[in-house]
Order: structure tokens, then C-alpha cells, then sequence
């Protein structure tokens, strides 16, 4: 492996890159629009409180008061206890224009002084996905910070009262915003390269563009990683503008650390490879689009990037798990957002596994030349 | 001198059908080698073997001592290639195609020069997208050559050039030669092979059907020199009578074959003493084209060409 020849490649894909106005529009204009656009809808929503609907079981446990207060100290769900029962809870939610509501079982403060899990049920009306998205996220969030506190699970723990002290769950209120940024950048980790890569890997085959450079000492290797470089590159501006965007006009709190510097670097490692492979894998650039869509297109959504895997039903998180995506964007919300400094090291090791898995096969099975 | 390419009982199967049937020829160094044939005789497939690009079915290969499949990464920093429809990236300028094959060969090509032999100066800085079949063939040209290579892979590489352009690239390859570079040559222009190669194949449903020099195989498969009178019947009736030569007369025209050229000196004295009426003569000989013709058959529109028809 020489530098100077992934050098050299790597000056032809950037000059490429910066010639082709459409590639150009869509890696720089496209996150702002997106950005834009989502900043847009959801922080008209979260300036006003999303109005969420509460019943507690729990008697007004401590726990369940203290839990509910968080909710309210977030400004960002206006909390309207209900008396409706248990058995028409969704129907007379629908009926009385909530879009959103929460019950809080019995037990539910001893189940969490117990270390016993608990199921706080969630009600969302999906015609309103804005509202109750927003709540979503803010329970999500509370309850986080709540499971945070009662997994340290040892005396110097605080008591729980204390638990809807803002540090306890991080350093702020989180809007949606602040969820939604570090899921677009994940968005652009994946489209972006995935899309792309797929289309070349499939068009020099077809063009004989990859016959060509078999005649060269440039390595399969070597022509990866310069396109690694770039969509990491790539990366790192498209996460500025998303970041900029999001905190200048949206006032998104994002914490800016080394710690998200590895996935900006893996993730994009891990779809251009998969692009490659995608695009090796099919014969023609019309089967090879199609393969890049499957793959594509269920990581869009599912991977948590426009809304918390957490809020997902139950039988949809595990498919969220196995998608790669959802450890660049999780990763990316433990070191903005949780500063969960544990998990995102787990989340690294994953994405650094199926990278390295992903751009060996890659290599392995991309053909420059015709085997036939 | 030693042979440059060495093929010995080379074979290419697709399914049950030989794309190239166990063919052997050789090439010398230094020399330029022309591989001629129809649309689908096996010319690319042979040359794409001998490049590395292709695996082969069966046989032997070696190029400058290496076999092209499995040493191949050595081999291509000492051949130089111009794949059949040559693509390239859309947005980069040949100039710097050049500055990228020499930062990938590690050699210190010079731009300016490099497209100046292949007259293709005046676009140095025109994106690839904009430039003509015939330009981008050139840029093909230099790109091969980027690495200073002792063998040259063409494979038609004048295709679709007008004359003047086809003319500069016949001088790129008089120039290789002269600098003792082996050139590997696939043409449709039978005209350019008898003016470039100094070994000439002619291959045929996969098979080598004939092989030598152009005047080798015009002398083996191709009709004598005959001299051609505006005649009629008779004065060939005259001439088989007096010479005992076998003259024949079709469309006011008697052609009579020469054992060499000093016949024709005979045959003109008899005609001119018999006292029959005729008019003009010359001599034919036939060209590398007839031969072509005679031997694989006349071919399909576009698949045989030449200068003249261009």
C-alpha cells in the first residue's frame, strides 16, 4: 500500500467531485435542506409544550410525582392529569384531541427502588407524529436519566427524589432538534456513501473503468481508501453545517467533543465499503441500484434517525439493532446527548468490527478484471 | 532477437463454444505484430489474455517472461495498454490523467509532451466528457505509454479516426518501434497493418489461418501479379496459342498471370505483334485486403474497412 498512489486517486475523486454540480448539491445543500427542514417543523412544535395526557396508577408515589415533574421541568410537554380508565384509554384520548399520553402503572416506585423493570405505556397518535414525536423524545429522555440513576444501583447513590435534577440526565433540557442533529449527520454517514458507491461500483465495471486501472499498480485497496478519505471528509463538513445550522438557527444544544470523531470516521468507512460490496454483488447498475435501496433504505428509517429507536415499538428495536446504522447514530447520541462515554465505546467496537468485516469483503470479492 | 510474447496452444472456452481455439504464434522484440480479424474471431479475447485482463481456458502465455494472469501486477508496470473502448473519468483533463498514471506508476511523465505525440496538445485541459471518440482514444494512447513501457497493446486503436488522426497515431507506433518497443497490434484497417507490421496473423472463428510477413501471406494466399490488357476474347485465345500462358478474358479485360515481372515484358511484345486490337494495361498484385477477403470473406458493414473508404 503506497500513499502517493492513494494520493493521486484521491485528487481525481476530489476534482470529480467538485466538477459534478449535482454530487456537489446534494452532499452540501442537501443536509441544509434537511436540517432546515426538520429544524423547521419540529421547533415550531417545541416552542409550544406538546400537550400530553397523564394518568398515574402509582398514587402518586414519590417516584411517579418526581418523574412527572422532569416531564415538566423540560417545558416541553404540558402535562394535563386525566381520569380516563385503563381499558378506554386510547379512545378517550382520540376523542378529547390529545395526541399523546402516558400511563404510569402501579408499582411503578417500587418496581424502580427494586431494580425491577417497569413498562411506562406511551400513547401517540400518529396523525400527529410532530406532537407526539416531541413527547416521545421527552419521555424517552426523562426516562433515561431516570434508568441512568437506578442502574448505579449502590448507596452512594442519590435518593430517587432527586432524580429530575438536571445533571442527573446531562446538561440540559434536550429539544427535538438536539435529537434530530446527530440523526441527520447518520443520515448523511449513510446516503451519501452508500448511494454513490453503488452506482460507480456497478458503472466502471460496466464502463471498463475498473479494467483500466487493473492495468495500474493502483490496489483495490488503495482506490477504496482514497474514497474512504473523501466520504470522510465529506463527513466532516456536511456534520459542520448540520451542527452550525442546527445551533444557529435552531438553538440545538450539541456538545462538541473528540468523542464523536470516531464515528465520523468509521461511518463512513463502513458504508463506502458496503456500497462497494452492494454494487459488486449485482451484476448490472439497474440491479445494483435496487440492491442499494434494500439495504438503503430500511437503515434510513429504522436506525433511529428521525426518531429514538426507543419510541419504536417493541417488535421493531430488534430489527434496529442489527442495522449498522443504528451504532453510528446511537454512538453519535451517548457522546452529544448522554455522555455515556461506556456505551459509545461499545458502540465504536461494533462499528469498528463491521467495517473491518465489511471493507475485507469488499476487497475480496470487487473484480477489477473479468474472471471469465 | 528474443520474443517479446510467447503463446503456445492458447484456448478461451465460453460454454462448449472456443471464443479462441489453441492458437501458438509468437512475437518478436522490437517488432510490430498485427493481429487482424473479423467481429468476434477471437482478436479481443486474445489480447485482453495477453494483457492480464482475461483468464485463459488452456494453454501457455508468456509475456516479457511473465504470465499475464497470475503475475500480472508485475507485468503491467512493463506493457503499456490501450483496452478496447477506452473509458476514463468524465471530469479530469487528460493532463491530469497523465499526472495521475505517473503518480501511480511512480514515473515523471511529461504532460505536455506525452499529448504533443499524440496530437492531442490542444486539449490538455478539456475535461474528458468534452472530448471526441477519436481524443479520447489518443488520451488512451498516452496514458499507455505513461509508464515507458517495453510492449504496446493497441487494440484498435485507430478505430473511428479520421485519416489525420489515424496518421498520428501510425507515427506514435513507427516511433515506439524505432526506439525498440515491441508493439501488439489488433486492426480492422488491413491497410494499416500492411503498413506498420512486420508480422501480420490473421485469426478466424479462433483459429490462426494465416501467418508471416504481409508479403508472406500475400504471396501464399493471394493470386499472383497478373498483367491486365482492355481486351477482348480473342487476343487471350492468342496468347494461350503463341506464350502457352493461362489467359483468361471476362468483361473486356484479359488478365494473364506472371511468374515475375520479366513475363510481362513477353506478354506485352506478343500482344503488340498479334495484331489484335487492345487497349491500356497493367500490373495487379493483390493487396493484404484481398487476401483478407478471400480468406475470411467478405464481412459485415463496419467490420472491414479501409483508408480509402473512410
Amino acid at each position: 500500500m503506497k500513499p502517493a498512489r492513494i494520493l493521486a486517486d484521491l485528487k481525481i475523486v476530489i476534482r470529480s467531485y467538485l466538477r459534478n454540480p449535482v454530487a456537489l448539491f446534494f452532499s452540501l445543500i442537501f443536509p441544509i435542506i434537511l436540517i432546515g427542514l426538520f429544524g423547521a417543523i419540529f421547533s415550531a412544535s417545541g416552542s409550544s409544550a406538546a400537550p400530553l395526557a397523564v394518568e398515574n396508577f402509582d398514587h402518586n408515589s414519590p417516584t411517579s410525582v418526581a418523574f412527572l415533574a422532569a416531564l415538566n421541568n423540560t417545558s416541553l410537554v404540558q402535562i394535563t392529569m386525566v381520569g380516563y380508565p385503563a381499558s378506554s384509554f386510547a379512545a378517550d384520548l382520540g376523542s378529547n384531541g390529545f395526541s399523546a399520553g402516558l400511563i404510569i402503572p402501579t408499582g411503578f416506585q417500587s418496581a424502580f427502588l427494586n431494580h425491577t423493570s417497569v413498562n411506562l405505556t406511551l400513547f401517540a397518535n400518529p396523525t400527529s407524529a410532530a406532537v407526539a414525536g416531541q413527547a416521545e423524545y421527552v419521555i424517552t429522555g426523562v426516562a433515561n436519566g431516570f434508568n441512568l440513576r437506578a442502574a448505579c444501583g449502590s448507596q452512594t447513590c442519590a435518593p430517587v427524589i432527586r432524580i429530575p435534577a438536571p445533571e442527573n440526565i446531562g446538561s440540559q433540557v434536550y429539544t427535538y432538534i438536539d435529537y434530530l442533529i446527530p440523526g441527520l449527520i447518520g443520515f448523511s454517514i449513510l446516503t451519501s456513501p452508500m448511494f454513490s458507491m453503488v452506482d460507480i461500483a456497478s458503472s466502471y465495471r460496466k464502463e471498463g473503468i475498473f479494467r483500466a486501472l487493473s492495468l495500474t499498480p493502483l490496489t483495490k485497496s488503495e482506490w477504496l481508501l482514497s474514497r474512504i478519505i473523501w466520504y470522510v471528509a465529506l463527513t466532516f463538513v456536511t456534520a459542520g453545517i448540520m451542527i452550525g445550522v442546527g445551533a444557529g438557527l435552531f438553538h440545538a444544544h450539541v456538545e462538541l467533543n473528540a468523542g464523536l470523531l470516531p464515528f465520523l470516521v468509521l461511518g463512513p468507512f463502513l458504508f463506502v465499503s458496503l456500497g462497494m460490496l452492494a454494487g459488486t454483488v449485482a451484476k448490472t447498475p439497474e440491479s445494483a441500484a435496487l440492491i442499494g435501496n434494500i439495504i438503503t433504505f430500511p437503515m434510513m428509517f429504522l436506525s433511529g434517525t428521525f426518531f429514538a429507536v426507543s419510541a419504536f415499538p417493541a417488535y421493531l428495536q430488534p430489527v434496529a439493532k442489527v442495522l449498522p446504522l443504528y451504532y453510528v447514530i446511537d454512538g453519535m447520541d451517548q457522546v452529544m446527548l448522554f455522555s455515556n462515554t461506556t456505551r459509545a465505546l461499545f458502540d465504536v467496537a461494533v462499528i469498528t468490527t463491521l467495517a473491518a468485516i465489511i471493507f475485507a469483503l469488499a476487497v475480496r470479492f470487487f473484480q477489477w478484471r473479468d474472471v471469465e | 532477437m528474443a520474443n517479446a510474447v510467447e503463446v503456445q496452444g492458447l484456448a478461451k472456452r465460453y460454454g462448449g463454444l472456443y471464443a479462441v481455439d489453441h492458437i501458438d504464434f509468437s512475437v518478436q522484440a522490437g517488432t510490430v505484430y498485427a493481429f487482424l480479424g473479423p467481429n468476434g474471431a477471437g482478436k479481443t479475447t486474445t489480447t485482453e489474455i495477453l494483457e492480464g485482463l482475461r483468464k485463459r481456458s488452456d494453454g501457455t502465455v508468456r509475456v516479457l517472461g511473465l504470465d499475464p494472469w497470475t503475475e500480472g501486477y508485475a507485468l503491467h508496470l512493463r506493457v503499456g495498454v490501450i483496452p478496447q473502448d477506452f473509458r476514463f473519468f468524465e471530469k479530469i483533463t487528460p493532463k491530469e490523467a497523465i499526472e495521475y498514471y505517473g503518480s501511480l506508476f511512480a514515473t515523471r511523465p511529461d504532460p505536455a509532451a506525452l499529448l504533443e505525440q499524440v496530437d492531442l496538445g490542444d486539449k490538455a485541459n478539456s475535461r474528458y466528457d468534452t472530448l471526441s471518440g477519436g481524443q479520447k482514444q489518443k488520451l488512451g494512447l498516452a496514458l499507455s505509454l505513461t509508464n515507458n513501457p517495453e510492449i504496446c497493446f493497441l487494440d484498435e486503436p485507430t478505430t473511428g479516426l479520421d485519416p489525420q488522426a489515424r496518421r498520428s497515431i501510425w507515427e506514435v507506433i513507427r516511433r515506439l518501434r524505432r526506439e525498440g518497443r515491441t508493439v501488439f497490434l489488433t486492426t480492422h484497417y488491413l491497410e494499416e497493418a500492411e503498413l506498420l507490421a512486420d508480422q501480420v496473423s490473421i485469426i478466424h472463428h479462433g483459429k490462426i489461418i494465416a501467418a508471416g510477413t504481409p508479403a508472406e501471406i500475400i504471396k501464399s494466399h493471394g493470386q499472383p501479379e497478373r498483367l491486365v490488357f482492355q481486351a477482348g476474347p480473342p487476343l487471350a485465345d492468342y496468347l494461350r496459342r503463341t506464350l502457352g500462358v493461362s489467359a483468361t478474358s471476362h468483361d473486356g479485360r484479359v488478365e494473364v498471370p506472371l511468374e515475375s515481372s520479366r513475363d510481362a515484358v513477353r506478354v506485352l511484345a506478343s500482344a503488340d505483334s498479334s495484331g489484335l486490337p487492345w487497349d491500356g494495361f497493367s500490373t495487379q498484385q493483390d493487396t493484404l485486403e484481398d487476401v483478407f477477403v478471400r480468406l475470411v470473406g467478405p464481412m459485415d458493414d463496419g467490420a472491414l474497412k479501409t483508408e480509402e473508404v473512410r
